[in-house]
């Protein structure tokens, strides 16, 4: 992230995530991009819609194991997740089955607002005494770790982008729903768009 | 030639260069064939739905992918296949089945009896196949209906098949 950026936060001190995930989209570069179910997809698609992006509007759980699939099948491309801490919570064991499969090209966000955004802002399991990144290294990441501020979040866009995985970054980020920005919810469309751009 | 190295040949056919599994004993060799081939990963999931995940992120990439499970495994797959339905993203399954003739362990049944009409309700077009010989000419069948249609298609392969599991 260029050092002149500033990042917004809420009164606590958290960073919002529309922003954030603005300023990271910024840095994709030729990466594909899969995203979460809820907020995730909303705030990629706030940051502009992309023929390589992928967008869940279902399937809670599923978007890891989706951006393993794409890291396997497209080696010299960058593979990128950003989604939710109950989306990835939901899908925790995959973190075990995507360490062992150990793609060099796929990077995980999580947006972890410590909340089920979508569904009314009750408070997630990540918000308690789980740990996500303590469980990625334990299913096997070598690279996992947590940026709860702003100058912590300056190493996330070589993290996603660049740095070789598999990579697991959590974003302690602010609560609160930004407006939805809803790209197309035709799965079908958004398949065959996406393999059109490859 | 056993099933198994005819479900391999089918699987070459249709260019499949990925499979996740949640393995079964019915589907070990067929597995080790996979391991053994430079052309083809497997891939150890730590739970099932997490292969329907990965088809659709191996078909986003324009790789073909398979899911090879038991019965009991597909219960673990409903939602996830609502996905396939939404994207008409390809998903080609072997699923051993267990729970039916001559099954020893009762509580394998509930899962065993429930399989067909789960994965229907999902819209997989499901092949149940009774004789070892058919395993392979109906597993063919499913990938051209998933890969060339856009559709999620399982090969059931019978105990009678398989032999039944015995302590
Ligand atoms: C299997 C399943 N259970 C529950 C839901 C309802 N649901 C939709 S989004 C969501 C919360 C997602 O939380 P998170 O991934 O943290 O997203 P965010 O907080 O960023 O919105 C839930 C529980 C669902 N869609 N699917
Ligand atoms: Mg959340």
């Amino acid at each position: 992230m260029d050092q002149h950026v500033t990042l917004p936060v809420d009164d606590e001190g958290r960073v919002r995530r529309r922003p954030l995930v603005a300023e990271l989209m910024a840095h994709r570069g030729e990466a594909l991009v899969i995203t979460g179910l809820g907020s995730a997809t909303y705030d990629v698609a706030a940051a502009g819609d992309h023929d390589n992006n992928f967008y869940f509007w279902g399937g809670m759980g599923l978007t890891a194991m989706t951006g393993l699939g794409l890291a396997i099948a497209q080696p010299q491309r960058r593979a990128v997740v950003i989604t939710g801490d109950g989306d990835m919570m939901m899908g925790i064991g995959s973190l075990a089955t995507i360490a062992s499969a150990a793609p060099d090209n796929l990077a995980i966000l999580v947006l972890d607002n410590e909340r089920f955004g979508e569904t009314g802002e009750q408070m997630g399991l990540s918000a308690g005494v789980t740990d996500m990144v303590q469980m990625a290294k334990g299913a096997g990441f070598q690279k996992a770790a947590t940026f709860a501020t702003e100058a912590e979040m300056r190493e996330l866009p070589d993290l996603l982008f660049s740095t070789p995985g598999p990579v697991f970054c959590v974003a302690k980020v602010a609560p609160g729903n930004d407006a939805r920005v809803l790209p197309s919810t035709d799965g079908a469309y958004l398949t065959r768009r996406f393999r059109d751009a490859l | 030639m056993s099933w198994s190295e005819d479900v391999f040949s089918v699987l070459d056919n249709h260019q499949v260069s990925t499979i996740a599994t949640v393995p079964d004993a019915g589907l070990s060799h067929v597995l080790s064939l996979c391991e053994e081939a430079p052309s083809k990963k497997v891939v150890t999931l730590t739970t099932e739905e997490e292969g329907v995940g990965m088809m659709l992120g191996l078909w986003l990439g324009k790789q073909r992918g398979a899911l090879f499970m038991q019965s009991s495994g597909v219960g673990n797959c409903i939602n996830a296949l609502s996905v396939m339905a939404s994207t008409r993203c390809p998903c080609a399954m072997l699923i051993t089945m267990r729970g039916q003739w001559g099954e020893f362990n009762p509580w394998q049944v509930p899962m065993g009896h429930a399989t067909q009409p789960v994965m229907e309700a999902m819209g997989v077009y499901c092949y149940s196949v009774e004789q070892a010989d058919q395993i392979a000419e109906t597993f063919d069948a499913a990938c051209g209906l998933a890969f060339n249609g856009g559709y999620a298609a399982a090969v059931l392969i019978h105990q009678r098949a398989l032999g039944t599991k015995v302590f």
